[in-house]
């Protein structure tokens, strides 16, 4: 192409984007069905229900130690249909960019995307593309949709969480989020710790495929962290979970960081981890099948579900510290952490 | 990394659970203790160190966050310049909730068009004019802790020449603040834990003639929780024999002179004034101002501003959280009116904060 930046000319409709698409988008995107250039994707169904899901990513830095804002965009919406049970079918991709924005970046982000797609084996069948004035966006935005098919009698949900379930995360936690606050402060951080973003529909499958009657409720930990996610699961199956400390996975790196930082890991988000309730039973099986896979290999049991204590209402996470304390865990109320997804 | 081989061991359940034993043979009657500093707070609760205590001790929380006590005034003139054109305001993020005056916060402001980038550091401020030809002002909100930081970022920026970077000064000094707290008659409290970052800087003999003058025990403590266990056990001690005595549990740390270095570099940059502290009102000499030859990266100054002093929020009883006079169940607008997502007082505002680490772990 001619031109090295974003004009205003590339979203208009005309000649301009029909190039940007054929000459980025469509290479690295390479599918029977996007390449029909047809106003909307007609996908073959199987049987069982839909699920469908969409997400935006506005993260800065674009660019950050093990991915970029297109890899996520890609991952976090195949994690969504996950978290559902649901075997992901196609994905749809709508860019906001900013005029001025440099095609190079771009071409970068469309290989990343390409990749991801690829490597998960879930397509991008629909796409779109607009541009905005300098100022009126920052850099780029995304906006990924997803369809998948949910097995009949398959129901995964926060609120069916019992006493006596196991409660399990698929690996160490916080990585994304520490490195997202890490890059954009300026802060080195150990070279082993990067964004953990990663699809994790071919992990749930496997697990689904041997313990589907186990599994009650699984949930990505992205904003807010695992905190959050545990807090919703408590208050919505109004049962109590207690988690140790000792047990929670975290990287020295990022507990270090955090200190300096002042943060509390488990509010820091996740971009390839899964957090698992299920039967006690089936944990060690779970575990097994968690850690054979890549996504999974350093899957933990962290907690256990307990009723709610006589007197207390509301569903809560209770915290056993490593010095053997106790303290309850709210959920994330507004803290203005920057933009990390 | 450092603080991985540091903290090993600072960490250990069995040492815990023996110093908390020590500490429930030990007090032998109620005593309330508190810890200055907000950092602290945080630490107690993330580790859960009031469920190692007896009953008969008492943690109280003072007034050891630095955005706990700024007050509406100061809010006010961030909101007020992250307002005009040409401004960037680049602020730590745990400042946007904080109300001003009207009850309005720069989160608000920033919805409504106000230019305000979170970071994480000045440097990062600093950086951010270095890109831009619009003036970016920083509010240098802080005690010893961050002043250091924030005097080397202003002489950065005098070497560097860059002369679009401003600085909103609101930085208050520690032993003040301790001073006026001690001074009121119904303050109930019978020993200090003493923060450790602060101290490292100001040194162990900051509290002597605090101690002596008030006869009220002073241990600094690291952030570890065996080093808050070790401090609340050596202020039992204290108490349960009548002394008054400064002790330091965090001496890989905080020696008795501090660190004349950073203060060399807080004089060499700023000066003493007085302050207002939200919730305790203006306490003299508390609050340190820039030195007039640094005049020019004064954005009071640059832009011409006027501190108007505003009352505190309505039926807030910060004042008396701050002071350890009530807990924040005790104040009517707490969890109510007052929540963690829309905070009427400063104890709420912080992450850090009294009311903000009850509402969200509770008292447990
Ligand atoms: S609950 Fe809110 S209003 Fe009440 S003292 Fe705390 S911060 Fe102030």
């Amino acid at each position: 192409m001619s031109t090295k930046r974003i004009l205003l000319d590339h979203g208009s409709g005309g000649v301009a984007s029909r190039e940007l698409i054929e000459t980025i988008f469509l290479p690295r995107l390479d599918n029977p069905i996007l390449s029909r250039f047809e106003d909307s994707a007609v996908l073959p169904a199987s049987a069982g229900r839909l699920a469908f899901t969409t997400d935006s990513y506005v993260v800065d830095p674009i660019f950050f130690p093990g991915g970029d804002i297109g890899k996520l965009a890609v991952n976090g919406t195949i994690n969504d249909l996950a978290m559902q049970g649901a075997t992901p079918i196609g994905l749809s991709l709508a860019l906001i960019l900013e005029e001025g924005f440099p095609l190079a970046d771009l071409e970068r982000l469309a290989d990343s995307i390409g990749d991801a797609a690829r490597s998960s084996g879930v397509p991008v069948v629909t796409g779109d593309t607009k541009v905005v004035h300098r100022g009126k966006a920052d850099k780029i935005f995304i906006t990924t949709a997803g369809v998948g098919m949910v097995a009949d009698g398959l129901e995964l949900s926060s609120r069916l969480a019992r006493p006596g379930d196991a409660v399990l995360l698929s690996g160490f936690f916080g990585d994304h989020g520490i490195t997202i606050i890490a890059t954009r402060s300026g802060l080195a951080i150990q070279s082993d710790i990067q964004s953990d973003t990663a699809p994790l529909h071919n992990m749930v499958a496997a697990m689904l495929a041997r313990k589907e009657n186990s599994i009650r409720c699984l949930r990505d930990p992205t904003r807010g962290g695992i905190a959050t996610v545990l807090a919703e699961i408590a208050e919505k199956s109004q049962v109590q979970i207690n988690i140790s400390e000792e047990a929670l996975p975290l990287r020295p790196g990022v507990s270090t960081a955090c200190e300096l930082l002042g943060l509390d890991p488990l509010y820091l988000a996740n971009e390839g981890k899964c957090i698992v309730i299920a039967d006690s039973a089936s944990a060690q099986d779970l575990l097994a099948i968690m850690r054979a896979t890549p996504e999974g290999r350093d899957a933990a049991l962290i907690g256990r579900v307990a009723p709610l204590d006589a007197g207390v209402r509301k569903g809560r996470v209770v915290l056993r510290t490593a010095i053997g304390g106790t303290r309850l865990i709210g959920s994330l109320s507004g803290e203005p952490l920057p933009r990390i997804c | 990394m450092l603080i991985d081989r540091i903290t090993e061991g600072l960490r250990d359940p069995e040492l815990a659970g023996r110093l908390s034993r020590q500490i429930h043979d030990a007090a032998t009657r109620p005593l309330r203790l508190m810890e200055v500093c907000g950092t602290h707070t945080m630490a107690i609760f993330r580790h859960g160190i009031r469920s190692l205590l007896p009953a008969e001790v008492e943690l109280i929380s003072g007034p050891g966050c630095p955005v706990c006590v700024t007050s509406a005034g100061d809010i006010d003139q961030i909101i007020d310049l992250a307002d005009r054109p040409g401004v960037i305001l680049a602020t730590f993020g745990d400042l946007l909730r904080v109300p001003g005056s009207d009850c309005k916060n720069l989160a608000e402001a920033r919805a409504e068009g106000a230019n305000v980038e979170i970071v994480y550091s000045p440097a990062e401020a600093l950086k951010i004019a270095q890109a831009t030809d619009r003036t970016v002002v920083f509010p240098a909100i802080g005690f010893e802790t961050t002043i250091p930081v924030i005097a080397a970022t202003a002489l950065e920026a005098r070497q560097k020449g860059i002369n679009n970077f401003k600085l909103l000064v609101s930085h208050k000094v520690v032993p003040p603040a301790l001073y006026a707290l001690l001074g009121d008659p119904e303050l109930a409290v019978d020993g200090l834990i003493c923060p450790g970052h602060v101290s490292a800087i100001i040194g162990e003999k900051a509290y002597e003639p605090l101690a002596a003058k008030f006869h009220i025990p002073c241990v600094i403590a690291g952030f570890e929780p065996m080093d808050i266990l070790s401090a609340i056990y050596l202020l039992v001690r204290q108490i349960q024999d009548g002394q008054a005595r400064v002790e330091n549990c965090y001496g890989r740390v905080v020696s008795r002179e501090g660190n004349p270095r950073a203060r060399a570099m807080i004089e060499k940059v700023f000066e003493p004034c007085d302050a207002q502290w939200r919730g305790l009102g203006a306490i003299p000499g508390s609050g340190l101002a820039l030195r007039p030859d640094f005049s020019d990266l004064d954005a009071r100054t640059a832009f011409g501003l006027v501190f108007h002093d505003v009352p505190e929020p309505k039926g807030c009883r910060c004042g008396e959280i701050l002071t350890g006079k009530v807990k924040p169940p005790q104040c009517p607008l707490f969890n109510t009116r007052c929540t963690p997502t829309r905070p009427v007082g400063p104890c709420m505002v912080s992450s850090e904060g009294t009311c903000a680490a009850y509402s969200k772990y509770g008292g447990l």
